[in-house]
């Protein structure tokens, strides 16, 4: 029988590997399926740009990061990416709402089908894809600066006396809190501002609110503006956490499409469940349980392979299973797909 | 004569005299490359056209189905290395039909009991199953003289058999994909096929045992003769004496065997060259052929009328999604056999260059120019933005070189312009896209028959 200490190493092991992490990818993967969402209630289509419109505020985050560094401006212990942030959210605004008064505008007037918007999101997707490349290459940046953990594994340890450490990492914490602020203040907007209100009018029944007095255009500004702060912050914690790479972002497409449809198209509180559902499904599946099973099972049955259900090149697949899986069962999602 | 045939008529010319121009102003086997790969670009095109202009279904996985048919080449025609298939062949197929068993006994249950627990728990059950079988032959297989083999290798059959293989494996893929995602919102189908482009990607690119992974197979067998032989032919010789007896005879007799030499070394690659886009020639005719004969039949009336108001034809009794995933894995398979077609005619099997940006976006943009909904149109297309294609990184390069030159060679702005300046490529066809798409969204060649 295993003893006391070893289940409570076994589960601290489980917390800093499997837990963590996913509770902060599930947290950057939320904001940004909460966007993908509110772009599908207000303008009903999917937006294949939202990947690379992440990428795209996190290269200005950068590049205004190194500036700033340059000029000697740090946060201390925090990164100075947070400093650059707002200028990148403004940024990233005045670019979707370029892209909108430019593109989706025209379709949107025209009363085109859907799948030509999603269409022209790809075209969009594409150009800025080839903007974010041209700004900052193919390579990977890693951008994060300030004390990289609040409590490292070894402080952990001495700490608690324990043989394996829980590490929270500066990134971790930070994705947390703000993920957790910025959804709340999503949904006080959403449900108690007159604006939220019209916004979710709008949403449910477009020539209701029309003729209620509700300005389209201002609901669309609006959205617009909504859907660039997520999209800017779930991009920038992302680049903290993992660093940045053109590519890995526009790979976020698919988590995040899962995260919506799991969560049930157009609702804000399921992109939110989608969003950890997808990151805790990709942590526990491919996580490598060997050491786990080491501390719990007696000395006769310990493995020697990894104990591991799929590779971790083939994360994106639980994405696709997932989806594959609600489409087969409960194609409305597990929040019926209720719009805002 | 109609104002559409005078279109037609222009667009192929100017197509004929642009690589008229290649061919005499650099070199005839530049531009019958140019050709080849127009002529595959066309096909794939076709394939896309038929599901986004017949029928609007919007595949982003093109990438994925094209693969499969270049996996499909690789595995029908490279030699079978017997040690590797000696060493885990039998324990790889134990593990493929135990997977295949899984599948059917879950379903199986799930028709008969209706209990999910039991489905879950066969499903856990096989899949621990296969991949225990599965991570042994894997490793032995990639264990035998892995720098040079390290997969099971083909079936050693010729390499025009998985050109049909090729669509197979892809209408496979589509079907499925199409069942599940088909009949639900439109923008499934696109997220779906995503997903699976993806996943595709990711097998080719990580199961060694299968095709090697990023390690790439080449030297895949030739449909047609090689230069080397068509070289030492004799016929070749004695045409290509007498075709430039002229200007042969002017030379010193002791230069004369070495310019002929250069001559048949020269006509061989164009030969060889030739073959193969009469090969792909045949091909596309076939495809645009069936296709025309398709679309003016009763079924193709029927799918135009679900395009343009599916409920009305829902209301008369077409079966909406039925029509659908026949489409979608007509489109597909065509799709898959270009594919397959691309990687016999590159030799080489490298998984690593399978970038969306090459296979499906670029394939989108050749639909939108050439005109969604007309056959003829995808060929031009096709052919036009893999000429501009071709040409824009160069042009990308002389632009950033022209607006930084009068910064010096090592200032950072300039060697940040140069070093991504092929990523003006991207953003280029991008806009391309969108501004044909808003105005002038019936492309070069619109679609004719759009009146019932």
């Amino acid at each position: 029988m295993p003893g006391f200490t070893d289940i409570i190493n076994a589960i601290v092991l489980l917390l800093n590997f499997v837990f963590m992490p996913a509770l902060s990818y599930g947290s950057q993967l939320a904001l940004g399926a909460l966007a993908v969402t509110l772009v599908y209630a207000v303008l009903k289509f999917a937006n294949f740009a939202q990947g690379d419109t992440m990428a795209f505020s996190t290269v200005i985050t950068i590049l205004i990061t190194w500036l700033l560094q340059k000029s000697g401006i740090t946060l201390g212990f925090m990164p100075t990416a947070l400093l650059a942030l707002p200028f990148a959210i403004i940024a990233c605004i005045i670019y979707v709402l370029l892209t909108d008064k430019f593109i989706y505008q025209y379709y949107r007037k025209q009363n085109s089908k859907p799948i030509t918007i999603v269409m022209a999101s790809v075209g969009v997707m594409f150009v800025t894809g080839g903007l974010v490349r041209f700004i900052l290459g193919p390579t990977h940046h890693i951008f994060a600066d300030g004390a990289r953990f609040i409590i490292t594994a070894r402080e952990f340890k001495a700490m608690t006396g324990l043989a394996e450490g829980l590490a929270i990492k500066t990134s971790q914490f930070l994705t947390i809190t703000i993920a957790i602020l910025l959804v709340g203040f999503v949904f006080y907007f959403l449900q108690k501002t007159k604006t939220g209100k019209a916004m979710r009018a709008y949403a449910d029944n477009k020539d209701l609110a029309l003729l209620s007095g509700i300005d389209p255009d201002k609901v669309v500004r609006v959205t617009w503006m909504l859907v660039a702060v997520l999209t800017s912050i779930a991009g920038v914690l992302y680049g903290l956490d993992k660093g940045f790479m053109a590519t890995s972002y526009n790979q976020l497409l698919l988590p995040m499409f899962a995260a919506v449809i799991v969560g049930g198209i157009g609702s804000p509180i399921g992109a939110i469940v989608g969003g950890f559902v997808i990151s805790f499904s990709e942590a526990i599946l491919t996580y490598a349980y060997k050491k786990f099973l080491i501390y719990l099972l007696p000395a006769v049955l310990q493995p020697d392979s990894l104990v591991q259900f799929l590779g971790t090149e083939y994360k994106f697949a639980i994405s696709f299973v997932i989806l594959v899986i609600v489409l087969l069962l409960r194609p409305t999602g597990i929040f019926k797909g209720k719009v805002i | 004569m109609s104002q559409y045939n005078k279109r037609v008529i222009v667009t192929f010319s100017i197509m004929f005299f642009l690589l008229l121009m290649v061919g005499l102003g650099q070199s005839w086997s530049l531009s019958l490359s140019i050709l080849n790969l127009c002529l595959i670009s066309a096909i794939m095109t076709l394939g896309v056209n038929i599901q986004w202009g017949y029928a609007g279904l919007f595949n982003v996985g093109i990438m994925g189905f094209t693969a499969l048919g270049g996996l499909s080449a690789v595995l029908i025609s490279k030699e079978s290395i017997s040690k590797a298939v000696t060493a885990g062949g039998m324990r790889m197929l134990v593990a493929l039909s135990i997977f295949l068993l899984t599948i059917v006994l879950s379903i199986y249950i799930y028709k008969k009991f209706k209990n999910k627990w039991l489905v879950i728990a066969t499903i856990l059950a096989g899949y621990f199953i296969t991949r225990y079988f599965y991570i042994e032959a894997a490793q032995s297989i990639e264990a035998i003289n892995p720098a040079f083999s390290g997969y099971l290798g083909g079936l050693d059959l010729p390499v025009l058999l998985s050109w049909i293989v090729g669509g197979l494996l892809a209408a496979g893929a589509a079907w499925l994909i199409g069942k599940i995602s088909l009949g639900l919102r439109t923008d499934y189908l696109a997220i779906a096929t995503l997903g699976i482009s993806e996943i595709i990607i990711a097998i080719i690119k990580n199961e060694d045992w299968l095709s090697r992974g990023v390690k790439n197979v080449t030297a895949i067998p030739r449909p047609v003769p090689y230069e080397i032989d068509l070289q030492q032919a004799v016929w070749v010789k004695e045409i290509l004496a007498k075709l430039y007896a002229g200007s042969l005879h002017l030379l010193p007799v002791s230069e004369q065997a070495t310019a002929l030499k250069a001559h048949i070394s020269d006509a061989a690659i164009v030969l060889v060259k030739l073959c193969y886009s009469g090969l792909f020639v045949a091909v596309l005719l076939l495809i645009i052929i069936l296709a025309g004969l398709a679309l003016d039949s009763p079924w193709g009336r029927m799918v135009r009328a679900i395009r343009d108001n599916e409920i009305a034809a829902s209301a008369m009794g077409k079966n909406v999604k039925q029509r659908h995933l026949q489409i979608f894995v007509i489109g597909s398979a065509i799709a898959g056999v270009s594919g397959a077609m691309l990687v016999t005619y590159n030799g080489q099997f490298t998984p690593g260059s399978y970038i969306p940006l090459r296979y499906t976006f670029l394939i989108w943009v050749m639909v939108i120019v050439g005109g969604s909904g007309n056959n003829l149109g995808s060929v031009v297309g096709g052919f036009l933005i893999w000429f501009l294609w071709i040409e824009a990184e160069p042009v990308g390069f002389w632009l950033a070189d022209l607006s930084t030159s009068f910064l010096d060679q090592g200032n950072f702005i300039r060697q940040h312009l140069l070093e991504n300046a092929q990523y003006i490529r991207l953003i280029f066809m991008g806009a391309v896209l969108l501004v044909v798409m808003r105005f002038s969204p019936d492309g070069i060649l619109p679609e004719t028959n759009k009146k019932l």
